[in-house]
């Protein structure tokens, strides 16, 4: 098999953030700052990811703005050729921070949005006073004119803001925004009980979804990624394993996903001590699920590998237990039923309180 | 959207061509997108400076390459549509 030269690059800068979502895609284990990368080391790995073939720098955590290097490493970037997108809370962010932050080269900010009001955001991210910061970052970045992505994380609770959240990013002036349901990894799978949208309302996004592309044309792009559980249809998973993009952990270790320390028996190797070149094509757990060697039965033989790739490999470890199954969102698992069953909203369910991400 | 002659088309701020040396060819850069461009694409994208406008690009696309305007604007247009609908592209009316 031929192994593209990937496309993008998730730099995972700190894991450290002062919102607490119950759903953060961070690993339960949070790397503490003294494990944190130095300046130099993102440099060069932002060099080697260029001269690799990336061309897309998602600079994530945690919360980016908690590294006071933050535009040194944007400038860096830069200088290499990439395209630097900040995924941000906007939480620390000040006006004149966000000046240094467009001198230095940055590309395009996606902030994240826990709820459309100040209740739903701030009981969401666990941050009092968050979403009346996030507003006025908003109002800032909108006067410099940088490029915005407006990100959601939809799930029970918060479904049914879907179209004021959209009617917000085009209030901002956002070029795009992300309609992502909670998809139940790390944190998201400790409070899969309490966020797993209904049924009704995973239709009812995807409906909205679809209306708001024919109406917003041409003004503003929605992407979508829609419930996993409830259709039969697993996700076509980082659009396959080691085929598009890798991910750096805050402590340097290089993962094919960000989940993928999920997976027991796995190797990573770390961008502080081998070349990223040699990570990507020869990497073990790179190599460990690209292609379909290592699929089995229903996945080997089914017409639908090469569109999906089996699903996820880190739902596969975490509901079958197996990282090489069939990822159990998908109707040919035997596990399905079982999954669709958990869509199947009961009333108790309303009374789970959230368990927050903490250190 | 049908384009007017005179409407100006934009690369608005976020987005920019780059040589993608590693892959031996052009790429259009813009949020979340990495658009390889063909060589027809990345002719008419080097002709978006911010000044020219579509009367103006198929006519010094068609003399550069000794073809037929209308033949040129129909490309150009269907371009520079489908662009403008993922917001990657704007018009200066």
């Amino acid at each position: 098999m031929n192994t593209p030269a990937p496309i993008a690059m998730l730099a995972e800068l700190t894991h450290r953030c002062p919102l607490a979502c119950p759903y953060c895609s961070n690993p339960v284990a949070l790397t503490q700052k003294a494990q944190e990368l130095p300046t130099e080391v993102w440099v060069s790995a932002f060099q080697q990811a260029a001269e690799l073939g990336v061309l897309q720098l998602h600079l994530s955590g945690g919360e980016p703005l908690a590294r006071h290097d933050l535009s040194d490493l944007i400038a860096a970037a830069r200088d290499a050729g990439l395209y630097t997108n900040l995924i941000t809370s906007a939480i620390g962010l000040t006006e004149k921070r966000l000046k240094t932050l467009e001198d230095a080269g940055l590309d395009h900010i996606q902030l994240s949005l826990q709820g459309t009001d100040t209740e739903m955001a701030d009981y969401i991210g666990g941050y009092k006073g968050g979403f009346a910061r996030k507003m006025q970052a908003a109002a800032w970045v909108r006067a410099a004119g940088i490029p915005l992505t407006l990100n959601t994380v939809l799930h029970r609770k918060n479904l049914h803001q879907l179209p004021r959240a959209i009617e917000m990013a085009l209030e901002m002036e956002a070029r795009r925004i992300e309609v992502a349901i909670v998809q139940f990894h790390g944190w998201a799978l400790d409070n899969r009980a309490a966020l797993m949208p209904t049924k009704e309302q995973a239709d009812e996004a995807t409906r909205l979804v679809i209306k708001a592309r024919g109406i917003y044309k041409g003004r503003l792009v929605l992407d979508y990624v829609p419930a996993d559980y409830h259709t039969g249809v697993p996700k076509r998973c980082m659009g396959g394993w080691g085929m598009v993009g890798l991910n750096i952990a805050p402590d340097g270790q290089v993962l094919p996903c960000h989940a993928a320390q999920t997976i027991p028996g796995l190797t990573f190797q770390r961008i502080d001590d081998t070349p990223l070149r040699d990570i990507w094509y020869n990497g073990p757990a790179f190599n460990a699920y690209r292609g379909d060697n290592w699929m089995q039965e229903p996945c080997k033989s089914c017409e639908f590998k090469k569109r999906d790739f089996g699903g996820c490999r880190c739902q596969a470890m975490a509901i079958a237990g197996d990282a090489a199954a069939t990822d159990p969102t998908c109707q040919k698992s035997p596990l399905n039923v079982q999954l669709q069953n958990l869509t199947n909203h009961t009333q108790n369910e309303d009374e789970i309180e959230l368990t927050y991400r903490k250190m | 959207m049908n384009l007017a002659t005179s409407d100006v088309p934009v690369m608005p701020r976020g987005v920019r061509l780059h040589e993608d040396k590693v892959r031996n060819r052009w790429v259009l850069l813009a949020p979340e997108r990495a658009i390889s461009l063909d060589p027809v694409g990345h002719a008419i994208l080097l002709e978006i400076d911010g000044s020219q406008s579509f009367g103006g690009i198929v006519s010094t696309l068609a003399g550069k390459y000794n073809a037929p305007e209308d033949q040129i604007a129909a490309d150009v247009a269907e371009f520079i549509n489908g662009l403008m609908d993922r917001c990657i592209l704007k018009v200066l009316a």
